[in-house]
Formats: C-alpha cells, sequence, structure tokens
C-alpha cells in the first residue's frame, strides 16, 4: 500500500516515441490513492499511450511508474501479471471477447487469476452485471447481439469484477449518445467510490471529465501542461486548457489540418 | 538512389524478418510447454483444425486420386505398364499429395482465418485487453493454435491417405476395368510403412507451418480492416510457399540416396 503522503500512481519522466513520432516527451503525474484523476487533451497528444504504459502493453522508452512506490516499468511474466491484478481497464472501444459469452467475459480475470473457477465465477459475474444495471438474461448473450451502450457496460463489469484498487477508463463515453454518456459516467462514479478504488480516467469528453473527476490534469504534446483540483479548471490560468474546455479553434493548440 | 545500398536494406529488411518469426515460433513453443494450459482453448481449435477440415480435405485428396488413376493409366498404357497404377497412386497420395494438398487446403481454411480473428482481436484490442486480465495472448491465443495445427494435420492426412487410394481405386475398378482383389493387392505390396510416415512427419511440419503463419500475421497485425485482411492474405502466401519449401527438404531427408 501506498505511503502516507505518497502517491497511489507517480510517474516520472515517461517516454515514448514510435519511430520518429515522439508521443509522450517526459510526462509527470501523482495520482493519490482513492483519487479519480481525469487527464484530457486532445487526440494524438499520448493519452492513450500514457495508459498502456502503466498497464505494460507498450514499453515507455525512458521513465519511471511507481505503484505504491514500486517500480511497474520494465515487468515481466508473474511480476507483470501480478500488478496488472490489481487492475482494471475498460477499453475505448470495449474490447470485449467475441467468441466469450458476455458473463464469461466478465468473469474473464477472475478465472485467470485463479480467484474462482469457471463454474464458480458466473454468479459473481452476474452480480457485478447487475451493479452496472444489466440483468442476468444478458449473461448468456454474445457481445455482438449489444447495443454500444450495453457493451460499455459489460466492459466496465469486466474491469471491476476482480475488485481492483486501481482502475484506467480509455474514452469511456466516446460513441454513446449523451444520456447514455452520462449513465455510464454516473456508473464509473458509483463504481469507484463503493471499490475505493483509485481511478485514471482520460477522455476529451469535458462533460465527462468533470463529472467523474477530483482532478483534472491537460496533456499536451507528449507532457502535463496544467493539473488541478476540477473546480479549479474554469480559472485555471493555462491558455491551452482554457482553448480546450471551450472548444475554440484559434489559440495556442494547433491542430494537423491542412486547408 | 544507390542501387547496392537498395539491395542491401531489402537483405536486412529479410533478415530482420526472419529473425522475427524465428523469435516468435520461439516464444510460442516455448509456451506450448510451460503451464498455465489452456484445455478448453486447445480442444476448440483441434475441434476447428481436425473436424470441419475434414470435408475439404477429402474431397481434394477423392478426386486427386481419381484423377491420378486415370493419368497415370494413359501414360503406363504406352509401355503395357497398367498394373502399376495401384501402386503409383497409393505412393504418390501418401508421401505428396494428401499431406501437400491437406496443408494447403488447410492453409487456406484455418490459416486466413486465425490471421483474421487474431488481427481482428489485435485492432480492436482485445489481444491488450487479455494482457490486462492476468492472460498472456501469446499463452492464451497463439500456443493452443499451434499446437493443434501440429497435432491434427497427421490424423487429417491418414484420412486424407485413405480416401485418396480410394478415389483411385473408385477409378481403376469402374474406369479402368481392374479387378477389386487385383487393385487393392498392388496397392498392398508397393505401399511401405516408410510411405506414410513420411507423409504424417509432413502433415505435422505443415500443420505447425500453417498455424504458425496464421497467428504470426494476425499478432502482429496493424491498421484497421486493411491491415488484417494483408494478414490474412500473407498467412495464406507465406504459408503455401513454406509447405512447398519444407515439402522438398523433408522428402531430401527421407528418400535421398
Amino acid at each position: 500500500m501506498s505511503g502516507p503522503g505518497e502517491p497511489k500512481i507517480r510517474i516520472r519522466g515517461l517516454h515514448k516515441a514510435f519511430g520518429e513520432k515522439r508521443v509522450l516527451r517526459g510526462v509527470d503525474l501523482d495520482i493519490g490513492a482513492g483519487e479519480s484523476m481525469v487527464v484530457i487533451g486532445g487526440s494524438g497528444t499520448g493519452k492513450s499511450v500514457t495508459v498502456k504504459c502503466a498497464l505494460g502493453i507498450v514499453e515507455p522508452d525512458s521513465g519511471s511508474i511507481l505503484i505504491d512506490g514500486a517500480e511497474s516499468v520494465g515487468l515481466k511474466g508473474a511480476a507483470r501479471e501480478a500488478v496488472n491484478a490489481r487492475m482494471g481497464m475498460l477499453f475505448q472501444g470495449g474490447a470485449l471477447f467475441d467468441s466469450l459469452p458476455v458473463w464469461e467475459n466478465v468473469a474473464f480475470g477472475l478465472v485467470a487469476a485463479g480467484q474462482r473457477t469457471r463454474r464458480d465465477a458466473k454468479p459473481v459475474a452476474l452480480e457485478t452485471l447487475a451493479q452496472v444495471g444489466l440483468g442476468p438474461e444478458v449473461g448468456d448473450l454474445m457481445p455482438a447481439e449489444l447495443s454500444g451502450g450495453m457493451q460499455k457496460r459489460v466492459a466496465l463489469a469486466r474491469a471491476i469484477a476482480a475488485r481492483p484498487d486501481i482502475i484506467f477508463f480509455d474514452e469511456p463515453t466516446t460513441g454513446l449518445d449523451p444520456i447514455m454518456a452520462d449513465v455510464i459516467n454516473d456508473l464509473i462514479v458509483e463504481c469507484v467510490r463503493e471499490l475505493g478504488a483509485t481511478a485514471l480516467s482520460i477522455t476529451h469528453d469535458m462533460a465527462s471529465a468533470r463529472k467523474i473527476a477530483d482532478r483534472i490534469a491537460m496533456l499536451h504534446e507528449g507532457r502535463i501542461v496544467w493539473s488541478g483540483a476540477v473546480a479549479d479548471i474554469d480559472a485555471s490560468g493555462n491558455e491551452f486548457v482554457d482553448q480546450f474546455i471551450h472548444g475554440r479553434a484559434s489559440g495556442p493548440i494547433r491542430m494537423a489540418v491542412r486547408r | 538512389m544507390n542501387p547496392l545500398a537498395a539491395i542491401g536494406r531489402a537483405f536486412l529488411a529479410l533478415l530482420e524478418a526472419i529473425g522475427r518469426l524465428v523469435l516468435f515460433a520461439f516464444a510460442a513453443v516455448t509456451h506450448i510447454v510451460r503451464p498455465p494450459f489452456y484445455p478448453r482453448a486447445l480442444l476448440r481449435q483441434m475441434v476447428d483444425i481436425g473436424y470441419y477440415s475434414l470435408p475439404v480435405v477429402a474431397l481434394t485428396t477423392l478426386f486427386s486420386g481419381m484423377v491420378l488413376a486415370l493419368q497415370s493409366h494413359t501414360g503406363f498404357a504406352r509401355f503395357s505398364a497398367e498394373g502399376a497404377v495401384a501402386g503409383v497412386v497409393a505412393l504418390s497420395i501418401t508421401r505428396e499429395l494428401a499431406p501437400v494438398l491437406a496443408g494447403l487446403m488447410v492453409a487456406g481454411r484455418v490459416g486466413a482465418s486465425m490471421a483474421a480473428e487474431l488481427g481482428t482481436m489485435r485492432v480492436t484490442e482485445q489481444i491488450d485487453a487479455l494482457s490486462t486480465l492476468s492472460t498472456d495472448p501469446m499463452k492464451y491465443l497463439v500456443a493452443p493454435r499451434i499446437l493443434a495445427g501440429f497435432v491434427m494435420l497427421p490424423p487429417l492426412v491418414l484420412v486424407g491417405d485413405v480416401i485418396g487410394i480410394f478415389g483411385g481405386y473408385i477409378v481403376g475398378i469402374y474406369k479402368l476395368d481392374f479387378s477389386p482383389g487385383a487393385y487393392i493387392d498392388q496397392t498392398w505390396r508397393f505401399i511401405e510403412v516408410r510411405d506414410v510416415v513420411s507423409g504424417l512427419v509432413k502433415a505435422a511440419a505443415f500443420g505447425f507451418l500453417v498455424s504458425l503463419m496464421g497467428c504470426y500475421h494476425g499478432y502482429r497485425s496493424a491498421g484497421g480492416a486493411q491491415g488484417v485482411g494483408r494478414a490474412a492474405t500473407s498467412a495464406v502466401v507465406s504459408s503455401a510457399i513454406l509447405i512447398l519449401v519444407f515439402n522438398y527438404v523433408i522428402t531430401e531427408l527421407f528418400f535421398a540416396k
């Protein structure tokens, strides 16, 4: 567990380049235990890469990611699996396994980590589905039979089924109508609070960010350019944040658009 | 542009690709022998490769045996050696045609589908999701497929051997006027254990190669739907080429004087 005053997740000097493209250029970010941090920023600024580095899916070129004070960069095999077993992840597109029914998707992490046998995991999966507002009849459906909003709920159920103490949310409301987006936001807040988990979400949906965040950080060109409490964002005094939250085309952030 | 530099770059790229493939194959094989194992995933792949490929392999070998009997009869009639038809059919089917045709058919059916499935899982982040759920994707997705290909191709080819020889028998009896007893006797006299075993060894190698190429191209796929399509095509083409190359190598090992 984190020591007193020590953040749950501490990211320092994270760099990552894909070929010539330098995506992360020294990300520094602290997330306290039980805190809900939302990272905002435009497309291609490195939000997803930051989360994938934390999960070990992408290996950073340099930098450090301390989880409860222990280095997680460079972990492989069983050591990485042990760290990941304490984490949940909601992917942008859901990333549900097409070949498995909904309940097996939700129970997958429980069975894989050896916490439950396949048979014992089913009631837990159905209980978790109920937590995100889905009835037991959904458990036997295949992911392709669900609407986008239901798929997001199932993905959320999968992310929280093993009761992780850290949860990552990658664009949780992308592709949903505003009402369903709000439902998902409420569920995220509820689940994170109930689990007492630390949450790191990435989004460019400001309504979602305001609803689920305790603190917000803005990523621009691979660096955190501002971070602060959600209540302070409208008076951040940061020109990047101002342009982003008001959705203005003119300002210091230049989009790669050719006319 | 310096042509020598271009040739050098292409050669280095080829070496890099071979190195990547060999490392991938090595990782896959080590995952096959190290726990945890996924018997349900393995069984599903074995059924898909072995059972569902039966019709296409059966039809291919049946007609190959039939046409082989017809063609060899036409050729041997010139030397009054029609009696060798049964033996030639048996040898050709067991040593060459059944393993190569089954390998190519499975490459088209299973290799492409593996590449497309894993490629789709890659681009929809399902493979990343596995990593976040305490599951090594190489162990859960790749190892069972490669093991299933290696294990299921030999029985598939054995069935193909029987059906191919039966195809030759049908043409021999009903078209070329052989007596059933003489045809079967000729077949037994020509065929040796080594002929069948060499075909089964080829089958195991081809099964391994087809699954390996399907998994390799699918697992490394990138670039959305187009990338998945490219992965499926590459899996089939590379499997087909490797099957033909390794067919020669294994034949050389078994039968070279």
